[in-house]
């Protein structure tokens, strides 16, 4: 489904946010900063879903746990230092992947999700209940971490634009990264387990160790998104955590299609833009407070009429008509 | 006769109560083709599954006599492992990679056998030698010409071909064929016929087949299962004069069309 | 901790593990049987509890609110299985998986927009509100055994249903072999409704009469889902007697959890399903 113009349009979309902040509002830069972060959250869970064929309920764990890290390893009301932080909340997702992993990837189909869904719900109750996690109301982050070489700040994350400009690359980066590892060898052997694993272990593929390396890789980035979400924010809460955030990051990715990175960077601009319209008072007045009632509406709507998502729109409109063709 | 490469001997697989395998052995011989016959539900296809690891055998053992690195019982382990020692299979259904192009298929499956899969940042296609493995598979099951054909566009045929092709890009020294001619058409059927003969002097098959003619006109040796159970095991000659297959299966198999 | 404070958490453990168990019986045969991974379950649990809380203002009797509120989530059940989830029998997981996460947020919603999103108390029945005294100072309220007693009835009646009637014939055999079920005639689009209404109505049931003690909130349904599923890994998916005996331990453990190491309870659930993926992936009752 990846046709020749694709490139170009994405890129013609990369500098048209490149330019955004010249003309847009704060509130709305802020807005797309935030969209990017979802994008980078939902090509992360792509990996897993779309091209290892691996359903997660549970990536929210990643998700949060990145942005607990960050919230703890910084000093209460100084900036924290970007070099030590973030590799300290990837290595965490990373270890934490690696762990639940091992036993997650023991299940697969229904048990898969059910189990996925159990862990990040168990990461919860540990931010939520322990001494350890800063209870209910969460943990605030005063100052966002600096970014310096020696004395030097390279970038003042401080200044919103600067962060919008910080998120788009690292989400630019991602995606070429994503785009590249999935043309590898390795990224090969995920699309053979996702069509057909059995298969591929008679063609003497440990497949394990792969599905392994995917989940961890998938987590990893889960948790720069959730690094850049609590910086970005300010504070970090267990609502981070939680399952709501693990089912709208899967219906990102199948809103956008799934098995298609810019799908998945569609998919979290639409479903975020969607968000903020339905909830907007002043177009929708009271009937707003409600607004996941049409949320999930559409999300059934998505489940029923959509199964390839907007990236293959196209194509389901082929087939419907073509059915349609042969009935008539 | 040379030592064997591949040496099963009383393989047993219970699945509840019943014996779908019942002390089984036979031996594979590089250079040449083992075919077993036997009417459906003999239990063929558990001792190939057996063989490759998709089944734990009950009781008995399996073992691989790899030339130069020693010996393996190959009971217990994994399907993945077994296809590195260098046994690969083709599937009975046919189990290809659809979103693929025959060509991708092929790469993948030789890309098994190197281990450069954590070289996350280089394509897959810029192996010379994985590619040269994969063209070379394609061109020796005869799909030369149909390399960079999306697998689903394949006809039947084809993809039957390539299933042996992609086995054939593991680079193994034994293989095991699971009814290679099913759903052939004569020519096609020919073809891999010749195939399997070609095949023969560098591997060691095993090769489970309802086509009496194919295996008649490849077979160096035969056994013959009924309910689990070896009936009679030789060359194809003494098979074919044994009265107790006659009996068994042969009168009544040999001779059908198969299609 | 002497011996009838023990005794106390004892049958705490055992009527949480026994509500439970309404709940997760009813998901892990709709998992068995018709292979549906049904997120939006948790919210017939927590459709029983306001409706007993609703009806039981309107009738003024807590018993009239479950006679007249089982027949209501019935019916919801069979709708809403003839409406959404029989075009979700032959689609992959993750469709089911969104289809039910978009029906969860509906019913969160009209819930919020019918109810409002205050929490409530649901009084004890009268008849019910006394206490068995244990020692001089601890007693056991009589409504939890009720409630312990109505599971453990239920229990049995969905052992006879399974193991002695038609309809549990017609059920085991769904579950291990489809197209026998098809070849022995049997209406499948007909047994499929119906477990999945029993499926509902057992869940909202829990829900009903756990009110009185838990009372009804925001999300409840979220909570029993989550801990529900938990209940079918470590069971084993599509096994009655596994969901039994998981709800069990999980209800154990997590009462024990609370009164031993309060703060970390919330984990110790997961902690053992975690044990028991390590020592049987599948669960303990693994079908053939």
């Amino acid at each position: 489904m990846r046709s020749k113009l694709t490139p170009v349009i994405l890129f013609v979309a990369v500098l048209l946010l490149v330019a955004f902040p010249f003309v847009g509002e704060k509130f709305y830069i802020q807005l797309i900063a935030k969209v990017m972060i979802m994008a980078i959250f939902a090509m992360s869970l792509d990996l897993l879903v779309g091209y290892t064929g691996l359903v997660s309920l549970g990536h929210a764990a990643f998700f949060g746990l990145a942005g607990y890290v960050l919230a703890k390893a910084a000093p209460q009301y100084a900036a924290a230092n970007f070099w030590t932080t973030l590799p300290l909340a990837l290595g965490a997702c990373a270890v934490f992947a690696l762990f639940t992993g091992f036993l997650v990837l023991r299940t697969s189909g229904i048990y898969f999700i059910m189990v996925t869904l159990a862990f990040s719900q168990m990461l919860f109750f540990v931010f939520h209940d322990t001494p350890f996690g800063g209870g209910s109301d969460g943990i605030y982050i005063y100052a966002k971490p600096e970014i310096k070489i020696g004395e030097t700040a390279l970038l003042d994350l401080e200044d919103f634009k600067v962060l919008y400009w910080f998120t788009l690359g690292l989400m630019t980066l991602v995606y070429l990264f994503l785009h590249r590892v999935l043309d590898s060898n390795f990224g090969r052997a995920l699309i053979g387990i996702k069509t057909n694993e059995h298969r591929l272990r008679a063609l003497g593929f440990p497949t394990f160790r792969y599905k392994l390396a995917s989940y961890m890789l998938s987590g990893t980035l889960a948790g720069l998104a959730g690094y850049l979400a609590a910086l970005q924010f300010g504070f970090v809460n267990p609502e981070i955590l939680s399952w709501h955030i693990s089912g709208s990051v899967l219906m990102m990715v199948i809103l956008g299609g799934m098995g298609s990175l810019h799908g998945a960077a569609l998919g979290a601009f639409v479903f975020i833009l969607l968000q903020e319209m339905l909830s907007n008072q002043s177009w929708f007045g009271p009937v707003a407070k409600h607004w996941q009632l049409a949320m999930g509406v559409f999300i059934i709507a998505v489940a029923l009429l959509l199964p390839h998502g907007l990236v293959g729109l196209g194509s389901t409109l082929k087939n419907r008509r073509k059915r349609a063709g042969g009935h008539g | 006769m040379a030592d064997p490469v591949l040496r099963v001997e009383n393989l047993t697989k219970l699945f509840g109560g019943l014996a779908a395998v019942n002390d089984v052995s036979l031996d594979l011989h590089l250079g040449q083709v083992h075919a077993v016959i036997g009417p459906n539900g003999a239990g063929k296809s558990t001792l190939t599954n057996l063989i490759s690891g998709e089944l734990t055998p009950t009781s008995g053992s399996i073992r691989y006599l790899a030339h130069g690195e020693g010996e393996f019982d190959l009971a217990g382990l994994s399907s993945d492992r077994i296809s590195r020692l260098g046994i690969g299979r083709s599937f009975q259904k046919t189990n290809i990679f659809l979103p693929f192009t025959a060509f991708e298929n092929c790469r993948l499956a030789a890309q098994s056998r190197q281990q450069r899969a954590w070289r996350i940042f280089r394509g897959a296609s810029r192996y010379a030698d994985v590619n040269a493995i994969a063209e070379h598979s394609l061109q020796s099951a005869g799909l030369a010409e149909r390399g960079q054909v999306n697998a689903a566009m394949l006809s039947h045929g084809e993809q039957r071909q390539l299933e042996i092709a992609m086995c054939l890009a593991t680079q193994p020294r034994i293989l095991l064929m699971d009814e290679p001619l099913a759903g052939m058409g004569p020519q096609e059927s020919l073809r891999i016929v010749a195939l399997i003969r070609q095949l023969a002097a560098e591997h060691a098959i095993l090769l489970i087949e309802h086509d009496m003619d194919a295996v008649f006109a490849v077979a160096h040796c035969l056994t013959v299962m009924v309910n689990g159970e070896v009936i009679e095991s030789g060359t194809p000659q003494a098979v074919r004069a044994s009265a107790h297959v006659q009996q068994a299966y042969l009168g009544e198999a040999h001779g059908d069309t198969h299609d | 901790m002497d011996f009838a404070f023990v005794l106390i958490q004892l049958l705490n453990g055992l009527q949480y593990g026994l509500l439970l168990f309404l709940v997760a019986s009813g998901l892990t045969l709709v998992f068995g049987i018709m292979g549906i991974v049904n997120l939006a379950h948790g919210s017939f649990y927590m459709i029983g509890a306001y409706l007993a809380w609703s009806l039981a203002g309107m009738l003024d009797s807590f018993a009239a609110a479950i006679l007249l509120g089982v027949p209501l989530t019935v019916v919801l059940g069979m709708g809403l299985e003839r409406l959404l989830f029989q075009h979700l029998y032959h689609r992959d997981h993750l469709y089911q998986v969104l289809l039910t996460y978009g029906l969860i947020l509906v019913f969160e919603e009209l819930r919020s927009v019918i109810w409002g999103d205050d929490v409530h108390g649901v009084a004890v029945p009268a008849l019910l509100s006394g206490s068995i005294p244990l020692t001089d100072n601890l007693s056991y309220p009589i409504y939890r055994l009720v409630i312990s007693g109505f599971c453990l009835l239920l229990a049995a009646a969905l052992y006879w249903l399974i193991q002695k009637t038609r309809l549990g014939m017609m059920i085991r055999a769904g579950s291990s072999n489809r197209e026998m079920v098809q070849a022995l005639g049997i209406n499948i689009k007909m047994l499929y409704t119906l477990v999945f209404a029993l499926g509902v109505a057992l869940a909202a049931f829990a829900g009903m009469i756990a009110a009185p003690v838990s009372s009804v909130y925001p999300n409840m349904g979220a909570q029993v889902l989550i801990i529900c599923f938990v209940v079918v890994v470590i069971g084993g998916i599509g096994s009655v007697w596994g969901a039994l005996l998981a709800s069990i331990l999980i209800g154990m453990t997590d009462t024990f959890g609370k009164v031993l190491l309060p703060e970390y309870a919330g984990m110790s659930t997961y902690l053992l399903m975690v044990l028991v993926l390590l020592w049987r992936p599948e669960g303990l009752f693994k079908r053939g």
